[in-house]
């Protein structure tokens, strides 16, 4: 029953005490939201703003403490956006670049560039802040920042129970191979469809019985607020100036 | 610490679809701080039973009083505070993210905040031996741990009455005594649900044997479980080898 190996949930985080990993999880969540709208709104010409952008999320990293080898390990999810991206030069159409004897659309390696610094910058912010920031407290932010508690559980109970659903779908492949069952074809689907009818039947059934173990503990239909303090308006001023400069670069270049 | 009688009269329960009675008549009576066992093969009522307790089944027929509340709707955030329920899977009662929201989960719902919920999560995780874990994930936890946890969910409510369904089910045997001299060391009253007949001798000086839907046998945990006779007649057994005479 234990599953204290690879959880899904709890993986991301990276324990530390660096200035990154104690800035309160709402104050965290605003700044790297605006940081990558700035970088979102930010016309793909403007490469002197992407640069002080990238050297900025840069130091930030640094400062988390992640570690570089383990932040590049993870920006490789931006994989298969990259992939897609280095395509757009060849099929494009328009103006045409000859690079080494192959004609380059102009158009298209600008929209190259646009996904490939865009993704970067907004993949950057996220593992900063699933590698600072433990689940728990981020649901704690999100109550913060007003979204709405029942939201906020519905996201709760779904990480809770998300490692508890793949041990149970373990359990049962594990059943299925044990008979014999080694799928290979189309046509050899059934019992993997029927596994998942049943783990839904399985997950309805535990939700109910949860929803008991919550009345029985006089839950009313309102999640009960168990966070601690909020971040101070210091705290607000001083991790703003982050996105606030982002911002300000946007400016100077556009206007 | 506080603890409250159960009183129990001619309880009926029929489910929705169903065409038999769950319960039939079932009736009991406990005294404040007992710790009573109740035994009885599956789909005998037991659950169903001791889920009208704290109200989670509504009563159809019959009647509940804990102490000199009766449980009724009206009374119902009462009874929920009063009646700590401890269910069978502990990854049922341990919902939250970490175990401190878990534990926390009670008492805010009454209202506690801030530092005295803090105060009373750690107060509640040290009495039953898991201080330290407030920060870990509940899915982290070993079974006897998870159990022990799933105890303090309630225990911070500072209940009178405990109700566990199962408490040893699933548990190794150095788990087990763990738990067993934690329900030792509690006052409240405490009905204990099990087919974990050596549990019911080691902790409950009285049982009763729920069969059909009500309480057919009343007495002391020593002589029922000396009763072959009526253990067979509802599928009752003790472990090879167990003779209860001799504990």
């Amino acid at each position: 029953m234990s599953g204290a190996h690879g959880s899904t949930v709890t993986r991301l985080y990276v324990a530390g005490d660096s200035r990154i990993h104690r800035i309160s999880p709402e104050v965290k969540l605003v700044a790297v939201f605006a940081v990558v709208v700035v970088g979102a709104v930010t016309p793909r010409t403007e490469v002197v703003a992407f640069g002080v952008y990238v050297v900025a999320a840069l130091m930030v990293v640094a400062m988390s403490g992640i570690g570089l080898i383990k932040y590049l390990r993870r920006l490789t999810v931006i994989v298969p956006f990259i992939l897609f991206a280095f395509v757009i030069p060849f099929v494009g159409g328009g103006e045409k670049l000859n690079v080494a004897g192959v004609a380059l659309s102009v158009d298209g390696l600008w929209a190259m560039w646009n996904i490939l610094v865009k993704a970067a910058l907004g993949a950057t912010m996220s593992i900063v802040l699933s590698a600072t920031t433990p689940v728990t407290n981020l649901l704690h932010g999100l109550t913060r920042l007003r979204v709405p508690r029942l939201l906020v559980a519905i996201i709760s109970f779904m990480l809770r129970y998300i490692d508890v659903l793949v041990e149970q779908l373990g359990r049962m492949r594990r059943s299925m191979v044990a008979r014999g069952h080694d799928p290979r074809w189309l046509w050899q689907v059934k019992p993997i469809a029927s596994s998942a009818g049943a783990l839904f039947v399985r997950s309805y059934e535990r939700g109910e019985r949860v929803h008991q173990a919550m009345l029985a503990r006089g839950y009313t239909g309102v999640m009960p607020t168990i966070a601690s303090q909020r971040a101070s308006i210091n705290e607000w001023i001083a991790v703003m100036v982050y996105p606030a400069v982002c911002f300000g670069v946007l400016m100077l270049a556009v206007v | 610490m506080p603890s409250s009688s159960i009183e129990v009269r001619d309880l009926r329960y029929r489910y929705p679809g169903e065409h038999h009675d769950a319960l039939t008549g079932l009736s009991l009576s406990v005294s404040a701080g007992e710790r009573v066992a109740v035994l009885g093969p599956n789909g005998s009522g037991k659950t169903t039973f001791v889920m009208h307790l704290n109200g989670l089944l509504s009563m159809q027929s019959g009647e509940i009083a804990i102490g000199d509340t009766s449980v009724t709707e009206d009374h119902l955030r009462e009874i929920r505070r009063r009646v700590g329920a401890v269910f069978q899977d502990a990854d049922d009662q341990l919902f939250m993210t970490t175990v401190r929201e878990d534990v926390a989960f009670g008492p805010a719902n009454l209202g506690v905040t801030g530092d005295e919920l803090n105060a009373l999560v750690e107060q509640t995780l040290a009495r039953v031996g898991a201080s330290g874990y407030a920060d870990r994930n509940p899915h982290h936890l070993s079974g006897g741990e998870k159990r022990r946890v799933a105890i303090a969910t309630v225990l911070s409510m500072n209940p009178d009455v405990l109700i566990l369904d199962e408490p040893t089910s699933g548990l190794d045997p150095a788990g087990r005594r763990e738990l067993i001299d934690l329900l030792a060391g509690l006052d409240q009253t405490q009905l204990i649900v099990t087919h974990d007949l050596p549990l019911a001798l080691q902790l409950c000086e009285r049982s009763v044997i729920v069969s059909g839907g009500q309480v057919v046998a009343d007495g002391a945990t020593a002589e029922l479980l000396a009763d072959e006779a009526l253990l067979a007649q509802h599928r009752l057994e003790l472990p090879l080898g167990f003779d209860p005479s001799r504990l």
